[in-house]
């Protein structure tokens, strides 16, 4: 049996579920739990909802501490930025201590930011920044793209026993998805084919999976069936499955938000070079984000960022490349 | 008497105009969302409320001083010179914009006019505006800068980190903390330590030993007087100081957060839709600072009634001009988005 949830519904019905499972989840940020009305202030009480000052580097800091003396603090950022000026949490503190301390300490919290809001919010809140976070050994990255994954992925980011970053993009908030009932966990590394289809791979993640299964609809109209394939994780990244899928196809178009170079599709690139190179019938291509701060006005915006146009131009290529080599 | 006393009637009325200009101009943002929805993008922040505050300050600068205000930044421009055109047509997207399109609402910059940029991550422009009065240290060119930022905003490393640094390098800058008693939905006694205590958060100002006063920021003559002692002191190499500036925020933060094209507005402030403290919002709404100031410019026959008058009617007519120009402007061409990465 499923129900249909909103995007951020389904995120808030997972960490309400993770604390009433484990005591130990705590959850706090800014601009929430301002008064007792707040549901999950009523639920558990001030000692686990916290609000919080303007203060990401004491909002994380105090997560990693909190987080080797017994709590498990999911930490509210809101948007994935605001984690920018404290990086050294996010990625030389959680995920470095427990390697240091030769596995002694174990630091599992999760920072939970939105990101990618595409609608006008200019060069300093729009942006995609988990290429920075995804090589980092030590920190797990998740990215959901639909209310099940939304809702599973976090179940399985509060229980991991190491720091995760869930960051769930803005553009998707308000949609709505069947969700699983019961405990549904989606389990950290193992990548979903969204689509199934045989012409070409689409790999793409969060927003863009939206707007590559709209393209691969345009497609299949034009009678050229794709593949979508969405890795949900960045760390762990789920190689197999997208190998796997351009072994049966041949062919890739990877799309992604962020400017080409500080895209996860870069690193799925590579790794697709050397493990599956010799499945390609035509070089891969990569639809990302112009190479420019992502601009205020709306034309302009729009020219920068990958769309259902772009990708399906991308597959078209892809595959006109083929017909051309035979 | 402080050396607003000083002030000549031209200077007041200025002020007064300043101030009426900020409101009106905010007014005509706030109706945009109405009036011509999707229009103005994102997340749009007024200064109504503040006008006293910003033109106090702005009105003890001297003719090089630099401003760097936070992302709530209409108003500065508007009072440092830059046309109001501009700026309105920056908040719709326009090619005319100040910055283009480039920026929008939170990232007005206008360095011909003295506003070098403004950034929307909180507390980092108060190490820029430290960093502009190093430049200016070093350049000597007895410039001051004035640094604008929320009192959430002093809950930041950065603000620490600069205030330490600047007073250790007796940087000339004054430092205004714009305490509206709210960061975002959270009111301060939620999260400010000093205001839990019951103190003024110029307290912080003991940490680095510099100086800390806190004053009525409704009151554009109390806010002169203090911004411009803090200002003659950094001129004078004596290094910077703190003001915090009370005053009430009359619109909520900002526009409704929304996913397109689910339409967005402002909405009740905070005070009312969060706490229910409809008491608190029509006590700041009795003390609005352009009210106050009117009065007392007519109270003290700087100002007649018809006078007062005239220039509110010629500030309604300036943004019924602004508005229009605005929407009549182009956008920028998709293409124009390659421009200006690199210098
Ligand atoms: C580092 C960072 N964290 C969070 C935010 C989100 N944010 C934008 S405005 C704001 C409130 C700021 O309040 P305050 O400093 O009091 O200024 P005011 O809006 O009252 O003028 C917050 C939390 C941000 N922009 N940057
Ligand atoms: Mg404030």
């Amino acid at each position: 049996m499923a129900r249909e949830m909103m995007f951020a519904e389904a995120i808030a019905v997972a960490i309400t579920e993770e604390m009433q499972r484990d005591p130990s989840v705590v959850f706090y940020g800014q601009n929430m739990a301002m008064t007792d009305r707040d549901p999950f202030v009523r639920k558990f009480g001030k000692d686990r909802v916290r609000i919080t000052p303007i203060s990401e580097t004491a909002e994380m800091g105090i997560a990693i501490g909190a987080a080797m003396n017994g709590l498990r603090p999911v930490v509210e950022l809101y948007m994935a930025e605001f984690m920018l000026v404290a990086f050294d949490e996010v990625i030389n503190e959680a995920p470095r201590l427990r390697y240091m301390s030769g596995g002694q300490v174990k630091v599992p919290c999760v920072f939970k930011a939105g990101f990618g809001f595409a609608a006008g919010w200019a060069g300093q809140h729009s942006n995609c920044t988990y290429h920075a976070m995804m090589g980092i050994p030590g920190l797990k990255v998740a990215v959901p793209s639909t209310s099940a994954d939304a809702m599973g992925l976090m179940r399985a980011a509060i229980r991991d026993d190491n720091p995760v970053v869930y960051l769930h993009h803005y553009m998707l908030t308000i949609d709505k998805g069947p969700v699983p009932e019961g405990d549904h966990i989606v389990p950290f590394g193992v990548a979903d084919i969204k689509r199934e289809g045989t012409d070409v791979t689409i790999v793409a993640t969060a927003w863009m999976v939206k707007k590559s299964l709209a393209a691969a609809e345009q497609l299949a109209k034009e009678g050229i069936s794709a593949e979508v394939v969405d890795p949900r994780t960045l760390a762990p990244l789920d190689v197999d499955t997208i190998v796997e899928s351009v072994k049966k196809t041949g062919r890739l178009v990877l799309v992604d938000q962020a400017p080409r170079h500080a895209s996860a599709a870069a690193v799925i690139a590579g790794e697709v070079a050397e493990h599956g190179f010799e499945y390609l019938k035509a070089p891969m291509k990569m639809v990302t984000g112009l190479n420019t701060s992502v601009p205020y006005s709306e034309p302009m915006e729009s020219y920068v960022l990958p769309s259902e146009e772009k990708i399906v131009s991308a597959v078209k290529s892809v595959l006109a490349r083929h017909a051309a080599a035979v | 008497m402080g050396a607003s006393s000083e002030l000549s009637n031209d200077k007041l009325k200025w002020m007064y105009t300043q101030m009426s200009r900020i409101r009106e101009f905010e007014e005509r943002v706030k109706r945009t969302f109405v009036e011509h929805p999707g229009v103005i993008r994102g997340h749009a922040h007024l200064g109504d409320g503040a006008e006293a505050s910003i033109v106090g300050s702005l009105a003890t600068r001297h003719e090089n001083d630099l401003v760097m205000p936070s992302y709530r930044c209409h108003g500065y421009p508007l009072v440092l010179g830059t046309s109001a055109k501009a700026v309105m047509a920056e908040i719709y997207q326009r090619k005319t914009g100040v910055c283009k399109g480039f920026g929008g609402s939170m990232h007005l910059a206008d360095p011909a006019h003295h506003l070098p940029t403004a950034s929307g991550i909180i507390g980092q422009g108060i190490a820029h505006a430290a960093g502009a009065a190093y430049a200016a240290q070093v350049k000597k060119t007895g410039q001051v800068v004035y640094s604008f930022f929320g009192d959430g905003s002093s809950k930041q490393g950065a603000f620490y980190e600069t205030l330490n640094m600047a007073a250790v390098w007796k940087l000339p800058v004054v430092f205004v903390l714009e305490n509206n008693e709210y960061q975002a939905y959270t009111h301060i006694k939620l999260e400010d330590a000093n205001a839990i205590a019951g103190d003024p958060l110029s307290q912080k100002a003991e940490a680095f030993s510099i100086p800390g006063v806190t004053v009525d920021g409704t009151d554009p003559l109390k806010v002169y007087d203090a911004v411009n002692e803090a200002a003659e002191r950094a001129r004078s190499g004596k290094g910077p100081s703190l003001v915090e500036s009370k005053f009430y925020r009359f619109s909520p933060h900002g526009n409704a957060i929304t996913v397109p094209p689910v339409p967005t507005q402002f909405q009740e402030h905070e005070a009312i839709e969060v706490y229910g403290n409809k008491a608190e919002f029509a006590a700041a709404q009795a003390n609005d600072p352009i009210k106050k100031f009117r009065a007392h410019l007519i109270g003290t026959g700087v100002l007649t009634e018809a006078d007062a008058k005239k220039i509110d009617d010629s500030v309604r007519a300036e943004m019924d001009e602004v508005v229009k120009f605005a929407l009549e402007s182009p956008l920028p061409a998709p293409e124009d988005a390659l421009n200006y990465v690199y210098a």
